[in-house]
């Protein structure tokens, strides 16, 4: 475990992209992730847990549909039950207490930030679309192979095909951090966080941002 | 798109004035060069309209000097001080790309008759 920075993070939702103008007149593609206040569920500390992070939650949830343990979870920090829980892990978590709300003003328009989602699913997809493969010429003989990967490895030695062979198979729907994103405004009345450029994820996906972890 | 319209309500500019594809018009253009800025005029027909709300742009189309000039605006763009409508045209195209190939007498546009 190496050195943890003071991290800031909270939950949101990517709503869409759209484009604005900056203050020199430049058209700036951005994000707009809607991030309603996170509240602190727990706070972990090194003595107790071995390490010190901070547990936000996000999102509504009927509280109904919440299970027991969770429920207890949920009301020993004193706030109603929300959908999502993540951690943040972070050396400055004391200064945090139960219960806190942390909402989109923590962060300030210019600061660099990561933001981490969920990519749109492409089922089963083939080597080109997957691994970037170049594919098989289009022409110049030859025959219903444009797409294929071509030769997976040689004959006789070793007579088998290595572990971790680039080939078809799922794609999307994994987990993806985009670093170093600027953040081109944050509107704290509406509770919306305009990133500058594009994040993992379908549009009404939940998002995870923090303060980058690279670059000043 | 809906959810993201009230953050693209900030940069809709509402002074823009009804023009369409064969319409002959001026565009003031904001130029910052260091300090000082001025206008500039960028006159031609409107070829074409493409896309929708605050992403909707324009190209207008002029031939200066033998050749031919065409400029793409954003219509909401605050490099634009205002729009003038110079004449309007009777066209039957959105699109009048077909002007490019012609030069001449055949790439003029016959101007709207008011009904």
């Amino acid at each position: 475990m190496t050195a943890v920075k003071t991290t800031k993070g909270l939950l949101g939702t990517k709503l869409g992209m759209t484009q604005v103008w900056d203050a020199d007149n430049r058209l700036v593609p951005v994000t707009v992730v809607q991030i309603t206040p996170n509240v602190v569920t727990q706070v972990r500390s090194e003595e107790k847990d071995g390490y010190t992070a901070v547990q936000i939650a996000y999102g509504v949830i009927d509280p109904r549909k919440v299970n027991k343990p969770s429920t207890g979870h949920f009301d020993k920090a004193g706030v109603t039950p929300r959908r999502h829980l993540t951690e943040v892990r972070t050396s400055d978590a004391a200064e945090y207490s139960l219960g806190q709300e942390l909402a989109v003003d923590i962060f300030e328009a210019g600061q660099l930030v990561d933001v981490v989602g969920t990519s749109k699913g492409k089922g089963f997809a083939g080597v080109m679309k997957r691994h970037n493969f170049k594919g098989v010429s289009s022409s110049h003989g030859s025959h219903r192979n444009h797409r294929k990967p071509g030769s997976i490895g040689a004959s006789s030695t070793p007579s088998r095909v290595f572990k971790g062979m680039r080939m078809a198979g799922r794609m999307g729907g994994e987990r993806v951090t985009v670093q170093g994103l600027a953040v081109h405004s944050v509107d704290a009345e509406k509770g919306l966080l305009l990133v500058k450029g594009a994040v993992p994820g379908a549009r009404g996906r939940i998002v995870f941002v923090r303060t980058a972890v690279k670059g000043a | 798109m809906h959810i993201l319209d009230s953050v693209d309500a900030a940069h809709l500019k509402s002074d823009i004035p009804d023009f369409r594809p064969g319409d002959t018009v001026k565009v003031h253009v904001n130029i910052v060069e260091g300090s000082r800025s001025r206008i500039q005029v960028f006159q031609g027909v409107v070829i074409g309209r493409s896309g929708e709300g605050i992403r909707e742009t324009f190209t207008v189309r002029k031939v200066s000097f033998q050749v031919g000039v065409e400029r793409t605006f954003p219509v909401h763009s605050p490099i634009i001080d205002h729009i003038e409508i110079v004449t309007r045209g009777d066209v039957r195209r959105a699109k009048l790309y077909y002007l490019r190939e012609l030069r001449g007498k055949k790439a003029k546009i016959k101007e709207k008759r008011d009904a």
